[in-house]
């Protein structure tokens, strides 16, 4: 008999988290449980200002600290050619700044002591004579003429800018504007963030110098990568170098880059040889890594008057930091910021984007979001609603004359990608039912009789979800396929290791359902390992909700070439011809008598036991899996508000959202997804921004002043579900993590919007804080920019 | 956290903490619940060379309603107590109403109500509130105790009266004349954000007549601003739409905000006229209703 899939805990089983039994009991194994004999602790100083010439660093005072061991300076970095580091942008970024600092944070010296304490006080002890100059917050500063040259390191560097680029039909778009009846125009910003993973980033880097081998362990999302890049950069043998991402306390594409500090322990653990340990503080993690967004965006929206979009032209300026230190695939300057409008009939598009150095931190990084997709749907949104309230039509029925209609699939988008699948109006349709939406004009219209704001707002698309295929998508060069190797012991259970990185997505729970589709293994009977790159396949690990797309399809793949060699091994058990036996879920049986069969295990037995003559023993595999194209997943959510009047402050009434992300491998992984991401939405467009005051100083260093919301904030939201399963995937499945923090502030920002449209508001810069609503209430003007910072406050 | 070297003391008895204060003539803090403290010792923005450390000592985790209406709070009493405690809200309306408010869940459970009187952050909600409240601090020295009204003790930003070698043993909240009143309201960005404004509005109440009335508020100013003036023109009166319009309207004037990213000056005096007005229409519908 076959098996029962959902009991086996295969796919669409909403089995609970294997990882969560030891992380809810204090027994994950995170980089700072780790505790090596004869371990040092580094410590980081950092530069206190935004912009300065270095004149001189005394260390003197900190080696007469007892306990400190090593102090560590750009000097020093240099004479081993280690000052300065690739990006992943092939840009260069200091290591410890020799010549200039360049962002408040930046990294200066190290210290190397005996404990965390001591290295702390020694990096107080460190003089370091700064020289200020002037200091450069934005883009516009930046490109001002004669602004100060924050890269002179570079050569060929005359200003700021960090590139000039362009993509899309631009004679096309030209054509679509001469035909318009009407054009509509938005502008915005979206702020800077920071992904703000609850662990910050951290080494241990172990250098053994009687067997020559380095193994160091660190928060990183994309092992494989660091190893191949601590290979070229510190000339080191790249079969003497182990990566170990132990359990990460999430990550959201903040570590993906390599960072400064990964590179001194190393260095450190190389002139002490001693492991060196080195654990970033939460000031640290947010004043210096990736962050996410800082981009203006500007474009306008060629209309018929009908309703029909003829054309967009899009226009971005996007704030890098001191260092071009963006993840993203090498082809693509400004990420996949072309994927915007990908949900809707477009024919003519044409997107300029231009890149600015500013003295801010370094990191451009996809926080949770499939490189700057996430700015790319907010402005998608934003610019649909205000095009919609231009041509005086209902919202809803705007985006579903313009939306890619079911049969439309294979759809190629104005700017070139090739969208799979979806079934966009049934999304639509869901979720007005589920918000209320028939009902809400006259309710909006009663309640402002009353004094009362309500709005609705709306934010669909898809976004491409998967990177690669390996013709256009690279990291470093690196081609961005993936990985899986499967081992199925005698007994029938079976350990699989991928190139991915889990960091809180659950791959242990889910990658193990698929082993359990495939083969009929119980879930339960797989252990999934990752992060040690002596032992996982090469993969680029996880980031750009690509794991599923990519090394989820690697499961499935490799799984399938087990069951290939099982036939084989299950037809020599039953005496009968390969080509007699049928398979179905757990078990191989004759096609003229279904009694008479074997089950998997008893397979992986005989591969061991009892194979057929001449067959190769074991039954072990990998599969690589270059994805044929990106996945594209569908999100429509609608949020409903009410803005209290006299004090600016929104509440949150009702959030739906209608999620199709294609065969769910595990329910309930995928809602726990979509809550985080909305969770993350909801943050973006009420608090959570990063920002400098004008000296360049970092507001944003502690949570007291970086804010994210708590269980206390956050609404409630509710979620719907459509099917449409991804045609190219092996399972059907599609990328799902970052769909709701992608499409999910647009939503919320057209509901405030729409409940102050009446009064001439057209937008309202994120995040939303009181004040700004306050004011956009009673002047009826938009509010664009960050709040303002006066220091002393 | 990795603050700098500190010693640690934990005394059994308020004599020896006392003694162990004056012993390191300013160098030294009282650790109580911690929750302000010890944040700035983590950013190195503190660095006690002696931590004194009162959660040894018995019989200061105490509050109680005396038979006056009266109310007296232990320097080890957190704010979960009060928050939790049904005769509390009784007796004091404006407590009842602050102690959800005061930072987040977590801190509540940790931070106590005198330690956070003392701290006299302007952005306090126990500072405010005591404010609008009236009542004294009892302050322990190596001479003894001595009562320290209110307005005398909190005196600027994060400035109290202690002596270095005294410590805020209890603070007491006086009897009401009449019935007690009254409402906190705060805006904030986030649980446990410091407050873009807050108000604290008490009044005691004989039939529909105001006895006493005290408005303080926090956030908007450098210091807990005291709008008591400004309340007492309701004194003797009954509570209109009228007397409730030009009140908030004053206590706005009285408000020292600076414009900052929570918000304009205009914009948090705003705040507080709507939360004065909010605040007092309520207390009048529910008499209303009462009656």
């Amino acid at each position: 008999m076959a098996l029962d899939e959902i009991k086996i805990g295969g796919l669409g089983a909403s089995r609970r988290r294997v990882e969560d039994n030891r992380f809810i009991r204090g027994k994950g194994n995170y980089v700072d449980d780790i505790v090596l004999p004869g371990m040092l602790h580094m410590e980081l100083l950092r530069s206190p200002v935004a912009h300065a010439r270095i004149k001189s660093i005394d260390v003197s005072k900190a080696y007469e600290i007892p306990g400190v061991r090593l102090v560590l300076t750009g000097e020093m970095m240099a004479a081993r050619n280690l000052a300065w580091m690739p990006t992943l942008s092939y840009d260069t970024q200091a290591v410890l700044a020799t010549d200039k600092v360049r962002f408040q944070g930046q990294e200066v010296a190290a210290v190397i002591a005996d404990d965390p304490y001591i290295a702390k006080d020694a990096c107080q002890a460190i003089v370091v004579e700064y020289e200020q100059l002037p200091v450069i917050v934005n883009p516009f500063q930046a490109m001002e003429a004669g602004s100060e040259v924050i890269r002179d390191d570079k050569e060929n560097q005359p200003g700021n800018k960090v590139f000039d680029w362009e993509i899309g039909d631009k004679a096309a778009t030209d054509k679509a504007f001469a035909e318009a009846d009407v054009i509509s125009k938005m502008e915005l910003h979206y702020p800077r963030s920071h992904p703000s993973p609850m662990e910050t980033c951290g080494s241990i880097a172990d250098f053994n110098r009687a067997t020559g081998k380095l193994t160091v362990y660190m928060t990183s999302q994309a092992p494989h990568i660091v190893r191949a890049a601590v290979a070229m950069v510190a000339e080191l043998p790249e079969h003497m170098i182990r990566i170990v991402s132990p359990d990460l306390g999430g990550g959201f594409g903040n570590k993906v880059p390599i960072y400064p500090g990964y590179v001194v322990s190393i260095l450190a653990s190389i002139l002490t040889e001693r492991p060196v340990k080195w654990i970033e503080d939460k000031t640290g993690n947010l004043i210096s890594t990736g962050f996410g967004r800082d981009v203006y965006l500007q474009g306008e929206m060629a209309l018929r008057k009908d309703g029909k979009m003829l054309g967009m032209r899009m226009k971005t300026i996007s704030d890098h930091g001191a260092f071009y230190a963006d993840a993203q695939p090498s082809k693509f300057k400004i990420g996949l910021m072309h994927s915007a409008f990908a949900a809707y009939d477009l024919p003519a598009a044409h997107l300029e984007s231009v890149g600015y150095y500013t003295n801010k931190a370094p990191g451009g990084v996809a926080y949770r979001c499939s490189f700057r997709v996430t700015e790319a749907m907010f402005f998608q949104e934003r610019m649909v609603h205000a095009a919609a309230n231009d041509l005086g039509m209902d919202q809803a029925e705007f985006r579903r004359i313009n939306l890619v209609k079911d049969d439309m699939f294979p759809y190629r988008t104005a700017f070139g990608f090739l969208t799979d699948s979806g079934q966009y109006g049934k999304c639509l349709d869901i979720g007005m039912k589920a918000i209320g939406y028939d009902t809400y004009k006259a309710e909006q219209a009663e309640a402002r009789s009353r004094g009362k704001l309500l709005g609705i707002g709306i934010s669909t698309m898809t976004e491409p979800l998967g990177a690669g295929n390996s013709r256009e998508y690279d990291i470093l060069g690196i081609k961005m396929f993936d990985s899986a190797e499967l081992r199925v012991h005698m007994t029938g259970k079976a350990i699989l290791r991928t190139g991915a990185m889990n960091q809180g997505q659950g791959h242990q729970t889910t990658w193990a359902q698929i082993v359990a589709h495939e083969l009929g293994i119980p879930a339960d009977d797989v252990t999934v390992e990752e992060g040690d790159t002596d032992t996982a396949p090469f993969g680029m690990g996880t980031y750009a909700s690509r794991s599923t797309p990519v090394a989820g399809a690697a499961v499935a793949m490799v799984a399938r070439k087990i069951r290939a060699k099982a036939r084989k091994i299950a037809a020599h058990l039953l005496e009968v011809s390969e080509e007699d036996i049928e398979w179905e879920l757990g078990r191989f049986y004759v096609r003229s008598n279904k009694e008479r069969g074997v089950t998997i295990q008893d397979c992986a037995l005989a591969a061991y036991s009892n194979m057929p003559d001449g067959m190769e023993p074991g039954l072990e595999n990998n599969a690589y899996y270059d994805p044929p194209n990106l996945t594209w997943p569908f999100a429509a959510y609608f949020v409903k508000v009410e803005v209290d009047a006299e004090t600016g402050v929104w509440d949150v009434l009702k959030v739906v959202a209608v999620d199709d992300c294609g065969v769910r491998i595990n329910p309930m992984v995928v809602e726990g997804q979509i809550m985080g991401g909305l969770t993350e939405a909801y943050a973006m467009a009420s608090m959570q921004y990063q920002t400098y005051d004008e000296e360049g100083n970092c507001i944003g260093s502690n949570y007291m002043d970086y804010l994210l919301p708590t269980a206390w904030e956050t609404p409630g939201f509710e979620l719907h579900e459509v099917v449409t399963p991804c045609p190219h995937h092996p399972i059907g499945a599609k990328g799902v993590g970052e769909c709701a923090t992608v499409a999910g502030p647009a939503a919320f920002v057209n509901a405030v919007v729409d409940a102050l449209g009446h009064l001439g508001v057209r937008n309202i810069d994120m995040p939303m804080m009181p004040n700004r609503v306050y004011e956009a209430l009673t002047t009826g003007k938009d509010i664009s920019g960050m709040p303002p910072v006066k220091m002393g406050d | 956290m990795y603050p700098s070297r500190f010693g640690y003391e934990s005394p059994k008895t308020v004599e020896e903490a006392v003694a162990l204060l004056d012993a390191h003539a300013g160098e030294a803090k009282v650790l109580a619940g911690g929750q302000s403290l010890v944040p700035m010792m983590r950013l190195r923005f503190a660095a006690p060379e002696m931590i004194v450390d009162i959660n040894g000592i018995e019989g200061l985790r105490y509050h109680r309603v005396e038979k006056d209406g009266s109310i007296r709070i232990g320097a080890l009493c957190r704010h979960e107590d009060l928050e939790a405690d049904d005769a509390v809200a009784k007796a004091v309306p404006t407590i009842a109403a602050a102690a959800p408010l005061v930072a987040d869940p977590i801190v509540r459970t940790r931070g106590t109500f005198v330690g956070s009187v003392c701290h006299a952050d302007p952005q306090g909600d126990w500072a405010a509130t005591m404010t609008a409240l009236g009542g004294h601090i009892v302050a322990q020295g190596p001479k003894g105790k001595r009562d320290i009204p209110i307005a005398d003790f909190v005196i600027g930003p994060f400035q109290n009266t202690l002596a270095f070698n005294e410590i805020a043993v209890e603070a007491v909240i006086p009897a009401p004349k009449g019935v007690r009143v009254g409402n906190y309201l705060k805006l904030e960005r986030r649980v446990g954000d410091f407050a873009t404004a807050s108000v604290a509005v008490s009044l005691d109440m004989v039939g529909d007549t105001v006895a006493d009335a005290g408005i303080a508020l926090a956030g908007v100013g450098g210091r807990t601003i005291n709008a008591n003036a400004e309340a007492s023109a309701l004194i003797g009166k009954k509570l209109t739409a009228e007397n409730i319009a030009s009140v908030a309207a004053a206590v706005a004037a009285a408000a020292e905000p600076r414009t900052d990213h929570r918000g304009s000056a205009d914009y948090k005096r705003q705040i507080v006229k709507t939360f004065v007005e909010r605040i007092l229409l309520g207390l009048l519908n529910s008499s209303q209703k009462a009656a």
